[in-house]
Order: C-alpha cells, then sequence, then structure tokens
C-alpha cells in the first residue's frame, strides 16, 4: 500500500533530503488498515503542533482521517497571503 | 492641523481646506469613497474632466500602530466604469498622513499632452511643469530623486498612465525609493494620466504624529496590537519568509490554482513558481535580495522580499502570489526568472500585473500569443510602453483583450479581471468576485482563509453551505481595514488572536476620544458599501452586474469537477442590509 505524501514550506526543513518535485513516499505493510493521517505524519517525523492543515487527495481532512491505498497527502503548517 | 488638498489641473490652482464636516471621521477608503460619491457624477466620463481622483492615508495613519500607512486612491474607473478604491503600501501614505494633509482630490484636467507635477512640503503646495514626462516608473523616480532628494518620497504613473491604459497602476515608493508598490486595480493610473499629472512629490519635512487624545491608552493598544501580529503564525513568520507566493503550493493542492485560462485547477509546474523556490533561491543567492523586507514604515509583518538575479544584483521585488499565477500556470509558463522579470516591467511601465498578466493567459488562449511563450510574452509587454497595438490591448487588461481576440472565457466581473483562486473549488471567494462593488477582486472579501487556510473558521471550499455569510462579513470587515489604513494582511491576526480587534478598536478611541465598539466597525463597513453599491446603480451597474461569467457556471474544473453552482437570486442575499428594488 503505496501512500504520496507531500510537505510545505518549514515542514520540508524537518525531513532531510525532502525533494519537492517528487515528494515521499509512505509503504504500509499488507494487512495494516485504520493508519490516520496524523500517524502518518508521526512516521516521517513530523511533530503535531506543527501541522495546520491536512488535505487529503486536495481535500481538507482530519487528523484522523484513515488513508488509503493510492491517496496524496499534503501537510501544512499556518501558511496565508493574498 | 487637518486639511484636505484640491488641485486643479485646469487652473493649477492647489488650496488647502479646512476638512468639511460631514467627512469628520473618516480615512482610507471610507474616505475616498465618500468623496467620490459626493462629488463625482456617476455618469461621467472616467477619463475626462468631471471625474476625480482622490488619495487618502488611512485613519491610524502617522501613529505608532503597526501597519497602518497605507494610502487609498479613489475616483471612477475607467476598467469597470464604477467606482473604484485601491489601496497601496510604501512611503507617501505615511507622508501624507504626517503633513495632516487627509486627502488629495485631484480634479479637473490639464491641456492634452502637458504633463505637471505636484510639489508638496508641509506649507506648500504647487504644481509644476513635469521633466519626467515619456519616462517609465524607475527612471522618472531616479530622476526626481536628483532633483528633490531621497527625504521625500514619490507618485508617479508610468507610460502606461501615460497611454491612458485601463490597467495603468499608479506606484507609490517603498523605503529604499523603488516605484514597486502599487494601487494597482481598476486603472487609476489611467485617471491620473487623464489629468496631466505625472507625480506627486512629498516632502514630509516638518510633519509629525497625529495628536492622540490618550497617550497612554494608545500606546497600550498598539502594544497589544503588535503582539496579536507577532504571535500569529501567518503575520509573525509565515509572509516574512515565503512572501504571499507561499499560497502557490497550497491552492495547487487544493485544486484551485487556475491553469491555462481556468481550464484545470492544477499547475505540473507549480514547484518552480513557488513560495518555497523564491525563498530558497533569494538565500542562496544573498546580495541585493531580501527575505524579510516591509514596504512602508511601521511594517511589522514585512512580506514583501527582493528577488536577487544569479549574480546578486536585485531583479525585482517579490512578485505576489497572483502575479506568479497569472504570468505563470494561468499562461503556462513555469520560469521564475522570467516572471519576476515580468514583475518588474510591470512596476516600471506602471500596470497592475493582475488585469495585465490576466490578460496574457486570454491572449494565449485566444491565438494572439502562442500559448507558454516566455519570449513572445517579453516582446508584448515590452509593447505596452512603447505603445504597439498589442501592448496597448494588453495594458488595457483582460476584458478588452478578451474582446480582441474573440475569446470564449474572458474571467471577469464588471470589466475586471478574477484574481488567482477559481471560484469552483473556492466558492467563498467566488461570492466576492461576484459581488463586491469593486468588480472581481479577491481582497475586497478574502474567503481563502476559512474556504482554503483555516485561519478565522472552516468553511469547505467546493460547498455553498456558509459562504454568502463568509464573503458578506468579509466584505464589510475589510471595508473597516481599508478605511483605518492598515495593511490587509493583518486580517489573519484580526480573524484568529481575540484580542486583535479590540486592540485596533481601542486605538481608534484614544486617538479620536471616540467610544466605538466592535459594533461600530461592522456599521462603518456596510456604510462605505451602501455608498459604493449606490454609486455604481447610479452609473448604471445594478446587482445584474453581480455574477460571474457563465462557464464557471458550465463547466467543471479539475480535479474536483465542481461548477460554480450559485443562483443569481442566491447571490443577491450579500448585501441584505440595503434594499435594491
Amino acid at each position: 500500500m503505496s501512500i504520496e505524501i507531500r510537505l510545505s514550506t518549514t515542514l520540508r526543513d524537518i525531513v532531510p533530503g525532502y525533494e519537492p518535485e517528487k515528494g515521499l513516499r509512505a509503504e504500509l505493510a499488507p494487512g495494516e488498515e485504520n493508519v490516520s493521517a496524523a500517524l502518518l505524519a508521526a512516521r516521517i517525523g513530523i511533530p503535531d503542533a506543527q501541522i495546520k492543515i491536512i488535505m487529503v487527495n486536495g481535500r481538507q481532512s482530519k487528523r484522523e482521517t484513515v488513508v488509503r491505498d493510492g491517496d496524496r497527502v499534503a501537510y501544512f503548517p499556518a501558511v496565508g497571503g493574498g | 492641523m487637518f486639511r484636505f488638498l484640491r488641485v486643479n489641473m485646469s487652473t493649477k490652482k492647489c488650496s488647502f481646506e479646512p476638512v468639511p464636516e460631514e467627512y469628520a471621521g473618516l480615512g482610507g477608503r471610507a474616505l475616498t469613497s465618500t468623496i467620490v460619491a459626493r462629488e463625482v457624477n456617476p455618469i461621467c466620463t472616467p477619463l475626462g474632466p468631471h471625474n476625480k481622483l482622490v488619495f487618502a492615508p488611512g485613519l491610524l495613519g502617522a501613529t505608532n500602530s503597526p501597519n497602518s500607512n497605507r494610502i487609498s486612491v479613489g475616483c471612477k474607473s475607467p476598467l469597470t466604469e464604477g467606482i473604484k478604491e485601491s489601496n497601496s503600501g510604501g512611503q507617501p501614505g505615511g507622508h501624507l498622513a504626517k503633513l495632516g494633509i487627509l486627502a488629495i482630490i485631484v480634479e479637473e484636467m490639464a491641456a492634452e499632452g502637458e504633463w505637471w507635477q505636484l510639489e508638496l512640503s508641509m506649507n506648500e503646495a504647487r504644481l509644476v511643469p513635469s521633466n519626467v514626462g515619456g519616462l517609465n516608473n524607475f527612471d522618472a523616480v531616479a530622476k526626481l530623486v536628483e532633483q528633490y532628494g531621497s527625504n521625500c518620497s514619490y507618485v508617479t504613473i508610468g507610460r502606461a498612465g501615460e497611454f491612458k491604459l485601463t490597467a495603468a497602476s499608479i506606484a507609490f515608493t517603498d523605503r529604499e525609493l523603488r516605484p514597486q508598490r502599487h494601487a494597482g486595480r481598476g486603472g487609476v493610473g489611467a485617471v491620473m494620466g487623464s489629468k496631466g499629472l505625472k507625480a506627486i512629490i512629498i516632502d514630509p519635512t516638518g510633519g509629525k504624529n497625529h495628536p492622540l487624545v490618550d497617550e497612554k491608552a494608545f500606546k497600550e493598544a498598539s502594544k497589544r496590537f503588535a503582539r496579536a501580529l507577532t504571535s500569529h503564525p501567518i503575520t509573525g513568520k509565515g509572509l516574512a519568509e515565503y512572501g504571499t507566493a507561499v499560497l502557490v503550493n497550497i491552492l495547487h493542492e487544493a485544486g484551485g490554482l487556475p491553469t491555462r485560462n481556468f481550464t484545470v485547477g492544477r499547475f505540473e509546474g507549480h514547484e518552480a513558481v513557488s513560495g518555497e523556490r523564491m525563498n530558497e533561491l533569494t538565500k542562496k543567492r544573498g546580495g541585493e535580495g531580501a527575505v524579510a523586507h516591509g514596504c512602508m514604515s511601521g511594517c511589522i509583518i514585512r512580506c514583501s522580499g527582493i528577488f536577487p538575479d544569479a549574480a546578486g544584483k536585485f531583479k525585482s521585488k517579490w512578485p505576489e502570489y497572483e502575479t506568479l499565477w497569472c504570468f505563470g500556470p494561468h499562461s503556462n509558463i513555469d520560469d521564475l526568472e522570467l516572471i519576476c522579470t515580468f514583475d518588474h516591467m510591470c512596476d516600471d511601465i506602471g500596470v497592475d500585473t493582475i488585469d495585465v498578466g490576466v490578460a496574457i493567459g486570454v491572449a494565449m488562449a485566444g491565438g494572439g500569443i502562442p500559448l507558454g511563450d516566455g519570449e513572445a510574452v517579453l516582446e508584448a509587454m515590452k509593447g505596452i510602453s512603447e505603445g504597439t497595438p498589442l501592448g496597448r490591448v494588453i495594458g488595457c487588461g483582460t476584458a478588452t483583450t478578451g474582446r480582441v481576440f474573440g475569446v470564449r472565457r474572458v474571467p471577469c466581473v464588471k470589466g475586471q479581471s478574477l484574481p488567482a483562486y477559481d471560484p469552483r473549488a473556492v466558492k467563498g471567494v467566488g461570492v466576492t468576485y461576484a459581488t463586491t462593488p469593486m468588480g472581481a477582486d479577491h481582497t475586497a472579501g478574502y474567503a481563502v482563509t476559512a474556504n482554503i487556510l483555516s485561519c478565522g473558521g472552516q468553511v469547505d471550499p467546493l460547498k455553498k453551505d456558509g459562504q454568502i455569510e463568509l464573503s458578506r462579513n468579509l466584505q464589510i470587515a475589510t471595508a473597516s481595514v481599508d478605511s483605518v489604513g492598515l495593511c490587509l494582511f493583518t486580517a489573519f491576526a484580526i480573524l484568529d488572536v481575540p484580542d486583535a480587534l479590540p486592540a485596533i478598536v481601542d486605538m481608534l478611541n484614544a486617538k479620536f476620544g471616540w467610544k466605538l465598539t466592535g459594533d461600530d466597525v461592522v456599521t462603518l463597513g456596510q456604510r462605505i458599501l451602501s455608498t459604493e453599491i449606490e454609486f455604481n446603480r447610479r452609473a448604471g451597474i445594478t446587482e445584474a452586474a453581480d455574477h460571474l461569467p457563465d462557464f464557471f457556471t458550465d463547466e467543471p474544473v479539475a480535479p474536483h469537477n465542481t461548477t460554480f453552482d450559485f443562483t443569481h437570486e442566491e447571490l443577491k442575499t450579500t448585501f441584505n442590509w440595503i434594499d435594491r428594488k
């Protein structure tokens, strides 16, 4: 089971060697179910306190959202402009 | 010490006037819109003698409040044919306020072909023949600085304003005397050009901060407001580090980054034109580049970075998100260097980056410029300054360009182009585009906050629920913020930090001896919008114009495949305190 992960701004600094064009891939073990977006972030070392927004497949999602094979999960700290 | 300055471009008379009673307590947008509504006939020709051009600092200008030195520019817009308020950072807002000038009202016109400049100091205002006619903003300001010195600030138009192109902007110098903060939207530069006014030189010598009724209370409230700004992650850190360009990647992710003239909501080349990339290159190249740069005195947000070229020399200011978007994804270009060149050309020639950048992508959709061809865009941009036929078309903005090239998808409301958020994937800002009296304008009611940024609550961007109320409340609040002279980016803190708005109200009360409450701020915002909507109605722009072009309701946009599905009847409920029968 493979998940695509995208990081934004300061969150990129936490993961050594993060390549913006590629993002990250997380492989979940066969049969591993109920992995939440929050747990996935913890596995790659992103502290929960630094995450403001989670998008799963381009939709704002809650921390407890269960990720599925082929999902694209993006994490953002607080960002804003205009 | 407070006065209006009236400048008659026909007689060349400049007169200081006491502030009339009916304008007491107004500043910024509240003042420009009220003056325009009272003094300008709504059916006048925007580029004729009966239109007026009004400049006004905000209510907290020339105080120690953070981020309060913006300047509003008002007139009847030659782009939308309705009322316009366009505001800018830079130094002139604070300087005007320090001189006690609450508004400059420019009226009538000089003889065709004549260029004049207004010299303004503590005790004198006079029009003299301009020696910078024909120059673009950077050369014009450099020459003016030689003559008047680096203590002054400068307001200028470039060649686009001289040609009276309807996307022409007015430039305001920043702290380093670069004319790169602009009142961009609505063709205000064309109105200045039509008057024959090339430049305003403001000498702040002898000016001072405004008197405060309760100095101690002001200082305390100002500190609280500063604390709210520095404690919020966006205004305290994010904007300084990445500029507004930080939005490229999040809008791409959300499927709301309009690409190739609003045909899809994601752009494969987004990383190359992102805030992260701009930050990285600016730091790596060093030299004259700058991260965390403020465009005006008193700014603690500092979003206006400086982008260096490969040799570390100044190349452009950090382009705003909207600029990166329209010259980038919208025009199928993923070359950051080139987009910075275009940004600088817009600043120099004096045009709105949004209306011109969107025009480029629309020209591409109509076959006028090859899709994604950066070199062809460069030639078209040079043409604005040279006055070539294509340059003049592009310089008149998106609506004109769409007509000339017979384009089906022309993303405009009331003649003004949509900014960088697809209204089908960020529906709240779509409501703002459709209804604001300014023509499509994200800053008029920035629902991207709750739709995308989880700031000021959360409203699902793909659903209709709650969007009209969100847009309404933001439009009201924004009208007030624009009147106080505050940078709109303070709104991120205002929306999230409970003490921010009370601190602003307390500053106003301490300065003027008022007893305002938060409710009065709402009333002020509603009053401004009512005034603007009534001007438009008398100009012939009724609520029939409050809708988006129908391709947004006809065509779903990927990746979410949603349409803008508000009915006209629903949109009519936005300004629910106004009886528009």
